[in-house]
């Protein structure tokens, strides 16, 4: 890793403590479905950490951001708090969606994440139009979508590049690729380049180390500066991997991935354990200061889900509400 | 009889109809090694090759289009679609090519394929992942539309499906596919357009679709103890409709209620009950009573998902009512 450029401690530190709460908020999610509390299946960010947070620490809450299936690393991200998350999980009335949207749904619109989705590619459009929004109404605000390697079978996400290209509008395409979509490699889903598809709009594409926190950060303040002072859109390719399966229920995976595989990037390719290393290296904090950070998190969670477990339900009543606006 | 679930009963089908034709193949995401997320297509590549079981990029419209053309041209595709909520993907596709070819070529090209897909709440999967949308493509006529309520019926309707000369559309209840019935070992074909009378009876007609077949029969036995006794008729496929079964019924009974898991307005059950209306009026001694599914985008919370299905009970009172004369209109 290379010495942090524009960063101060206490950004990094912030980085380190928000991937930190991705990874504890899906181990918990991970226990509630062992011991059968959540309702439905959930998609674990865990391994990714470094590519919400690079990017989300480049934004303002005052940009969007559109998430996926695999979406609670982005909402934690973008800002979200431990309690509610977690009583949308647990289908709750105190959740971020009243319980209606659940782990697939999650949405946090006071700080700009527009919404997890659940098909594949959804978001693509949205994110374009929330770009679109943002240069119609005269507001600086940027739009990251991330979405995943299996997302580029998507035509959509090419309808929607290619205006953007023409309109240049302030978006950034985030593309995740963990190497995976659902129980297929990628390299059996996508001919070609990744990269190029984009560049073949004329959009500027880049690729990044994905499990490199400052790496991501770096790339993500220039492009959202750039597409700020309309310079955009961008493309970017980050290269990550999940560590669970395709969700919490793909328990054996050695048919479609081997166990070497997952050990390597979980021992070697950490993004927590590598920052918290760097960070110690560089004096920027103690080991033991990394060791209370992450215990003083899990109990914030462990608290935050104590009492989601205990929270109502949404009354019948709420069944029939929200189908229309007023 | 030796009982298979649901899941065995559609691969045993596929498997008999990929062996007896050779122009039978399939395509989908992860239908390949991972047989599918619910595990439905599994075995199937070692026996048939990654040729004829073709693992496909998430690219719905496009890989639904590819089958649309290779039925034209001499292929017998079936199209794997991993959750029903993704028709809305490869509606064009569909509806626009799929559906009209035949007529539009003044009946020179054919479209023989099959989309099988799924549908049904309760699993908390959320709105995304839990509508059932056999509605919309009934509604488009060159379509046929059948929906399997049980292991037996699965395998008879899918093979089928596959041997007609028109597209298919083939909808299995996800929540379905362990749920284990008698099956024959020996061939079976389950022609479309034929009701099954479930289980016989006097005072009230239940047509129940896919999963709410099972719905139906729990309210009947509801209904058998307080000395009502329903009949039970799965209509099988909604297009083409065995409106002779369904109206024979009605006429015996007096009395009808439409389930369906679709959404309640301009759906399956406003079809069935308004040709009840249309064509057994002067037989009937209720007004004929529709419940599918409330029309809410399905929430994920357990506390309300639940509420928006008909279940065992809510049928067994509506049908109750119905037959105790407590049913009134608003004056
Ligand atoms: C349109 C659509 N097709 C298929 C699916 C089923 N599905 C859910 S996630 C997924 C894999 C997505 O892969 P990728 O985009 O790489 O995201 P990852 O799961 O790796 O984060 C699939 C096929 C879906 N939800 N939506
Ligand atoms: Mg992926």
């Amino acid at each position: 890793m290379k010495k942090a450029e524009n960063h101060n401690a206490e950004n990094l530190l912030r980085m380190y403590r928000q991937m930190v709460r991705i990874r504890t908020f899906e181990d918990i999610a991970n226990e509630l479905y062992l011991s059968a509390k959540m309702p439905g299946l959930t998609h674990m960010y865990s391994g990714q950490e470094a590519v919400a947070v690079g990017i989300c620490e480049a934004l303002d809450k005052t940009d969007h951001i559109t998430s996926t299936h695999r979406g609670h690393g982005h909402c934690v991200a973008k800002g979200a708090e431990f309690k509610e998350m977690f009583s949308e999980l647990l289908g709750k009335e105190e959740g971020y969606c009243r319980g209606k949207g659940g782990s697939m749904h999650i949405a946090d619109q006071d700080n700009g994440n527009l919404g997890a989705n659940a098909i594949v590619g959804g978001s693509a459009g949205i994110a374009t139009g929330a770009a679109l929004s943002a240069r119609r109404l005269g507001r600086d605000s940027v739009t990251v979508c991330f979405f995943g390697d299996g997302a580029m079978g998507q035509g959509l996400l090419y309808e929607v590049m290619n205006m953007a290209a023409l309109w240049k509008l302030p978006v950034i395409y985030a593309c995740e690729n963990n190497l995976y979509g659902e129980y297929t490699h990628m390299s059996e889903m996508a001919a070609g380049d990744l990269k190029a598809r984009a560049e073949a709009f004329g959009i500027e594409a880049f690729e990044v180390d994905g499990q490199d926190v400052l790496a991501v950060n770096r790339l993500a303040q220039q492009l959202v500066a750039r597409a700020r002072n309309h310079e955009g859109p961008f493309f970017v390719t980050l290269n990550t991997y999940r560590y669970h399966g395709h969700h919490v229920g793909d328990i054996n995976r050695t048919y479609y991935r081997s166990k070497e595989e997952e050990a390597h990037w979980k021992e070697n390719r950490d993004p927590i354990t590598n920052f918290g290393a760097w960070l110690i290296a560089e004096k920027i904090a103690g080991a033991d200061d990394l060791t209370s950070v992450r215990e003083t998190i899990r109990q914030e969670a462990d608290e935050a889900v104590e009492h989601a477990l205990g929270a109502a339900y949404p009354p019948a009543t709420d069944v029939g509400e929200h189908v229309y606006a007023d | 009889m030796r009982e298979i679930s649901l899941s065995q009963a559609v691969n045993e089908a596929i498997a008999e109809e990929m062996r007896r034709d050779e122009t039978v193949f399939l395509l989908g995401e992860d239908v390949a090694e991972a047989g599918t997320p619910f595990k439905v297509l599994s075995g199937l590549v070692e026996e048939f090759g990654p040729q004829r079981i073709l693992d496909t990029p998430i690219s719905e419209p496009g890989f639904t289009g590819i089958a649309v053309g290779a039925a034209m041209t001499g292929l017998r595709p079936i199209v794997d679609l991993m959750f029903g909520d993704f028709i809305f993907l490869v509606m064009d596709q569909l509806c626009n090519q799929a559906a009209k070819t035949h007529y539009m070529s003044g009946g020179k090209l054919t479209v023989p394929m099959v989309l099988r897909t799924n549908l049904g709440a309760t699993r908390r999967s959320a709105a995304q992942h839990s509508q059932s949308l056999h509605a919309l493509v009934a509604h488009i006529p060159g379509l046929k539309v059948a929906l399997p309520s049980s292991a037996y019926e699965a395998k008879g309707l899918l093979k089928t499906a596959v041997r007609d000369n028109n597209p298919v559309v083939i909808f299995e209840d996800k929540l379905m596919y362990q749920d284990k019935a008698p099956v024959p070992e020996e061939e079976y074909l389950i022609p479309f357009g034929q009701a099954n009378i479930v289980r016989e009876g006097r005072d009230v007609t239940l047509i129940g679709t896919s999963s709410m077949v099972q719905v139906a029969e729990e309210a009947a036995d509801i209904l058998a103890g307080q000395n009502i006794s329903a009949e039970v008729v799965d209509p099988r496929t909604i297009v083409p409709l065995d409106e002779a079964t369904i109206l024979g019924s009605v006429k015996k009974t007096s009395r009808a209620v439409v389930i369906d898991e679709g959404h309640q307005s301009y759906g399956v059950t406003a079809e069935i009950a308004s040709r009840i209306a249309e064509k057994a009026f002067y037989h009937l001694d209720a007004p004929v009573q529709r419940m599918g599914a409330m029309d809410v985008p399905i929430p994920f919370s357990p506390a309300l998902e639940d509420l928006t299905v008909p279940t065992p009970q809510s049928v067994a009172e509506r049908a109750g009512a119905a037959v105790r004369g407590e049913l009134f209109h608003d004056a």
